[in-house]
């Protein structure tokens, strides 16, 4: 079962009884043991700085002098500040843009690559290299030169006697190379579509296609139903690595979110007010902002799944 | 490995050729091989399964041709990079790779040395680490371990922007800016929790019999952990040490972050540095050092495929 499957498990089974064998019960030394590095861990690196993160964004810090109390401020200077608001939208663009043609591209070569077609695993790997080469600055540099003014989009446009335009330099283009880019990367959901499938009892079929149901109405009563925990875990993890691409937008654009803050994702406009001006204070506002938002959206996807999610246990 | 399945049961087809109607009882060509079952290949259906194949192969040469360009511009003369589209230079130029590894303050090896010793101690960190809190999850019952459980779930879905700024401020504090420790020490501390789920799932599957008889025998848990459990999950550490390698390898936000001196740069950091530097006349060299950031993936995906499927089919990794 998936990360979230388990959380939504977990929510499921609240009253339910832990039910250990005898030898095992009461291991709490031990386990102070086994997750003191973690316990330790969470502490120090997770939940302290997410609590020092709350205290900084009501202060003005700048890492040279102590942080100093000031409210609402950065709250209120958020509200009234454009660059965030151009910064929510591209990012809401590039979220609700890429994952969905992202997921769609992955369930689709899934559906056709499953049930032992020849070569399945050689055309898994090809589907997945760029998933796992997407992340690095290489490839990120790659996709500059690629919808450059000069690029490979561009030559091979050349060839069909087009001219097209300077793909990253354009502030209508811009960001849509990255959705390109979020699309591309639609490997490693795909494996994970992949083994769901797998997972779906053969019995189920035939015993459909004894009752007279066709490849078609399988899909629909089998196939699909049966596949809604996964969909679901996609969508919830790829929205949630959506919201942090950095890598990409820095690289392409240079580090600047440009041309004319096209490509100004949330996270590199909150690493130029932490990092690049020193405002602490107003980029630990911006994290919480995204902790927020963040959470909100995964909360409305918990709850929605109730309406179209199918367990089967 | 799956079995061929000669009538591609269950697969929805989207957009297969017209079936042809006529000859439909030929005996069965040998590309059917279609062993003890004895039914008679369908033409339609045999076109039907080429076409398949023609689309699955256009489509992945259309994704890979991105990287094939980038292999094959970095041996191509500059000038070339922005004329010629096609994967097969037609100058063999090797140049590029000897300029490009020494077009920086250090030559690349440099970088790439940094970058082994950030991933190596980040391996060693989560493999140790996050072992130890899996067998916890999974074999210990202790006070409140459901609600952990959860927050354990719930840690790895949290963004490393919301806690990177007072991260900073605190390894700042402990004046660790610009060494590996702000990359190296977390993973000492278990906070790759994804690998702790990937451990938990892969600690379930071991026959409690095992564990038992173990204990029984009067063995500890530390004995059980390290002479059972550990020897018997080398797929589940084999698959984190190769998800940690990628990761880390690839990541850059923490890197740009925590590395400000070049004497500390990594690849990535490193690379970055060289796009911002490059003219139109120096592309080749920075396509060539681009390529040899990807070699260690890319040998990592070649032979350790079946780990990096099965650790993604049961967690979601990326």
């Amino acid at each position: 079962m998936s990360a979230i499957g388990e959380l939504a498990a977990l929510r499921r089974t609240k009253s339910a009884r832990a039910n250990p064998s005898p030898a095992e019960r009461g291991d709490n030394k031990a386990a102070a043991v086994f997750l003191a590095p973690w316990f330790v861990g969470l502490a120090l690196i997770t939940v302290g700085p997410i609590s020092a993160s709350l205290y900084l964004s009501f202060t003005d810090y700048s890492l040279l002098d102590p942080p100093e109390w000031t409210g609402l401020d950065n709250y209120a200077a958020m509200a009234g500040d454009p660059r965030l608001f151009t910064s929510l939208r591209v990012t809401f663009t590039y979220v609700f843009v890429s994952v969905p043609l992202q997921l769609a591209a992955a369930l689709g070569l899934a559906l056709f690559l499953d049930r032992g077609l020849r070569g399945l695993a050689i055309y898994r790997s090809v589907f997945y290299l760029p998933s796992l080469l997407g992340a690095s600055v290489a490839v990120a540099i790659l996709w500059r030169q690629i919808f450059g003014n000069a690029g490979l989009i561009n030559q091979l446009l050349g060839v069909f006697g087009v001219n097209g335009p300077g793909w990253i330099a354009h502030p209508d283009y811009a960001l849509g190379t990255l959705i390109v880019f979020n699309v591309w990367t639609f490997g490693s959901p795909m494996v994970i579509f992949l083994a769901g499938l797998r997972q779906i009892p053969k019995d189920l079929y035939e015993a459909s296609a004894i009752d007279g149901a066709g490849k078609l109405r399988q899909f629909r009563a089998v196939t699909i139903p049966l596949l809604t925990p996964i969909i679901f875990f996609n969508l919830v993890l790829q929205i949630i690595f959506a919201f942090q691409a950095f890598t990409q937008a820095f690289i392409v654009s240079g580090g600047t979110g440009g041309p004319i803050d096209s490509t100004l994702f949330y996270t590199l406009y909150l690493y130029e007010e932490g990092f690049g001006n020193l405002h602490m204070g107003y980029a630990s506002a911006m994290a919480w902002l995204l902790l927020v938002i963040i959470a909100a959206l995964t909360a409305v996807n918990f709850f929605a799944s109730k309406y179209w999610v199918f367990y089967n246990d | 490995m799956t079995e061929p399945d000669l009538l591609g049961a269950g697969t929805p087809e989207t957009r297969g050729p017209a079936r042809k109607p006529a000859a439909r009882s030929r005996p069965s060509a040998p590309a059917g091989s279609a062993g003890e079952a004895r039914r008679p290949i369908e033409w339609g259906h045999l076109l039907r399964r080429i076409a398949k194949h023609a689309l699955l192969i256009t489509a992945g040469l259309v994704m890979i041709y991105p990287l094939l360009w980038m292999v094959a511009s970095s041996v191509k003369p500059n000038a070339l990079i922005f004329r010629d589209p096609s994967l097969i230079p037609t100058q063999l130029d090797l140049g590029n790779y000897t300029e490009g590894w020494n077009a920086l303050g250090h030559p690349f090896t440099h970088y790439l040395m940094n970058s082994l010793v950030i991933v190596a101690g980040a391996v060693l960190g989560n493999l140790v680490s996050c072992s130890m809190a899996a067998y916890a999850f999974a074999r210990l019952n202790f006070r409140g371990r459901k609600l952990w459980f959860a927050i354990m779930l719930m840690s790895i879905m949290l963004p490393i922007h919301v806690v990177i700024v007072p991260q900073y401020i605190l390894f700042s504090s402990l004046d660790w800016i610009n060494t590996y420790l702000p990359l190296v020490v977390p993973k000492l501390l278990a906070t790759d929790a994804f690998f702790i789920f990937l451990m938990v799932q892969f600690f379930r599957g071991i026959p409690r019999d095992l564990t038992e008889a173990a204990h029984i025998d009067g063995a500890g848990h530390g004995r059980i952990f390290l002479q059972i459990m550990l020897p018997l999950s080398t797929p589940a550490l084999a698959t984190t040490a190769i998800f940690t390698f990628i990761w880390t390898w690839n990541d850059f936000f923490s890197q740009l972050i925590f590395l400000t001196d070049p004497e500390m740069y990594t690849v990535p950091v490193a690379l970055r540095t060289f796009v911002d530097s490059t003219s139109d006349s120096s592309w080749g060299s920075l396509m060539a050092m681009s390529v040899v950031s990807l070699v260690p993936i890319f040998l990592l995906f070649l032979f350790g495929q079946r780990y990096l499927v099965r650790g993604i089919a049961t967690t979601g990794l990326k």
